[in-house]
């Protein structure tokens, strides 16, 4: 803190006299941000090769892995469905009235398809997902570590890594890009559906009209960027529960947190990705 | 007469096979940011005995139970067991010696997603694979009747069951691989006097049975009397005296007199 005075002289005294500078405190604070942030990314880069070292070493934890595929992806199913359906709803509705406005309500179909498996199904899915299975996953970690259930573990012998974290995040990777197609699915069917209750088209019509002129290029690599998602979405998750400190408000943190990092990361890659699959895929 | 500068430091009875203890801390120094937790501890526990660290609450009792069993590393000295420094170790290193120890933490840790059963079976299912089912429930029934618990126990969940039973149950997962080492934090905190001597009651029977080279983490002066071959008095992260309790009421040392008179 920078301490400005100045002596009064002849009885003129400058306005500034007496005033504190803030300045350094400020920058103090700053650098101490840009310091946790980095400290951030250092902690997970390091917790991330951990978990990569124990999950390509032996024992594994199938056992495990199976209870987590179905805890994040059968149980995610009715979530992700709906959210799919209400996507494809909103997106037939606002669709068709842009579409017959420039004359072209006969891409309508098309309109809803591309969307739906190009970017809609995907990040529905990812950002649904990392609401359920991100909180669910931070706050389960989380607990577990203020209750030492996690220490627990490592004194019995067994690699907490490998049991815990590596099974969520395979879990995620696996199931994200299955979950991705029933929302897609979900998704086009009720497109058709509420096309339908407005003027009379069959399945067959709709899906037609649909993907004419569609290749697998605009339907796997959309569906397997979401792969990179689960990744997203698990080892954030992981990584906040299994740091977690201070009993119960811990706990809430981590669970927050867990949400919101998985959310904001799973955009800012879906970005990236689509750029990728842009010049990767044309 | 012992003052505090001159610590007497004992290794206890010889090991059976005159080899190295099973437990050794050398020079043991660990801090948490600026607070000086440990500032230099020297302890050794051989096969066959109990050795009870007493002090007052933030001595860094629990501290040096996490070091020795490797969930904190320290800032410097060593941890050796069986003669091999555990420093340095990594994960799964670490796993192939904790497979030969078991931990009583101060809670009891239960897994609250397991029942009673599985928790005490969790040890056996990640390294005793070659056992069939029936044979590890067989185990965890033993394992439980040991510690008191009977079959009607197997199938509660942990929040079903009190504090007391809680400990048994841990207790019975730490035996689950059969340790050469035990290690148990604060093990009748939070219980009451009945519950506190059957617990001590029970460590003196499994310590009879088993052999193991025990650290016990006590504030409770009573237990520790109980249960240990050893007394060591922990003060500002240093052993004050280490020896029987015999030695520790003729002791000079004041915070040594204090800490009987109040207990």
């Amino acid at each position: 803190m920078i301490d400005v005075k100045r002596r009064a002289v002849a009885g003129v005294d400058p306005p500034y006299a007496g005033q504190r500078i803030a300045i350094p405190s400020v920058l103090s604070s700053g650098l101490s941000v840009i310091n946790q942030f980095f400290e951030w990314f250092g902690d997970l880069g390091i917790f991330f090769w951990q978990v990569v070292r124990a999950a390509v070493t032996p024992p594994f934890e199938f056992r495990e892995l199976f209870r987590q595929l179905d805890e994040i992806g059968s149980k995610s199913l009715p979530l992700v469905a709906l959210a799919g359906a209400a996507t494809g709803v909103v997106l037939s509705l606002e669709a068709r009235y842009s579409l017959t406005r420039f004359g072209a309500k006969s891409l309508l179909p098309a309109a809803i398809v591309f969307s739906v498996i190009h970017e809609t199904g995907p990040i529905i899915t990812g950002l649904v997902v990392s609401g359920r299975v991100g909180a669910g996953i931070g706050a389960e970690l989380a607990s577990m570590k203020v209750t030492e259930q996690i220490d627990a573990i490592e004194a019995s012998a067994v690699n907490p890594y490998r049991l815990l974290a590596a099974t969520r995040i395979v879990a995620c990777i696996l199931m994200l890009p299955l979950l991705t197609l029933a929302a897609d699915a979900c998704g086009v069917v009720m497109g058709w559906i509420t096309q339908a209750l407005s003027e009379p088209v069959s399945l067959h019509q709709f899906l037609n009209s649909g993907f004419k002129g569609a290749d697998f290029n605009d339907f796997l690599p959309p569906t397997f960027k979401t792969a990179a998602f689960g990744l997203i979405i698990g080892l954030i998750a992981c990584f906040q529960g299994m740091r977690t400190k201070g009993g119960a408000a811990g706990v809430g943190r981590a669970a927050t947190s867990s949400v919101v990092l998985s959310s904001l990361f799973v955009i800012l890659a879906d970005v990236v990705l689509v750029k990728f699959i842009i010049i990767f895929f044309p | 007469m012992d003052t505090i500068d001159q610590v007497t430091t004992k290794q206890g009875p010889a090991g059976k096979d005159g080899g190295a203890p099973a437990i050794s801390v050398e020079d043991l120094h660990k801090s948490f940011g600026s607070q000086k937790v440990l500032n230099g501890i020297t302890l050794r526990v051989n096969r066959g005995e109990t050795l009870a660290v007493l002090g007052r609450s933030g001595t860094g009792k629990s501290v040096l139970l996490r070091l020795i069993i490797g969930l904190e590393k320290p800032d410097s000295g060593s941890v050796r067991i069986h003669g091999q420094d555990i420093a340095g170790l990594a994960l799964d290193q670490m796993g192939e010696i904790r497979k030969k120890m078991g931990f009583l933490f101060q809670h009891a840790a239960l897994y609250d997603s397991l029942t009673v059963g599985q928790n005490v079976a969790f040890p056996l299912q990640h390294h005793k694979k070659q056992m069939s089912e029936s044979e590890r429930n067989d185990r965890v029934k033993t394992l439980l009747a040991e510690v008191g618990l009977g079959e009607d126990d197997f199938q509660k969940m942990p929040s079903d069951i009190s504090g007391g039973m809680q400990k048994r149950v841990g207790l019975a997962r730490a035996l689950a691989l059969e340790p050469d080492i035990l290690l148990l934090d604060e093990p009748t905190a939070g219980l009451d006097p009945i519950s506190s001597s059957e617990i001590d009651e029970l460590v003196l029977k499994l310590q009879a049975e088993h052999h193991m080279a025990s650290i016990v983490v006590t504030h409770d002066l009573h237990s520790a009397k109980t249960i240990a071959d050893r007394l060591a008095l922990l003060d500002n992260g240093k052993v004050l005296i280490d020896g029987n309790f015999e030695e520790l009421q003729k002791s000079e040392i004041e915070f040594v007199k204090e800490f009987l008179k109040h207990s």
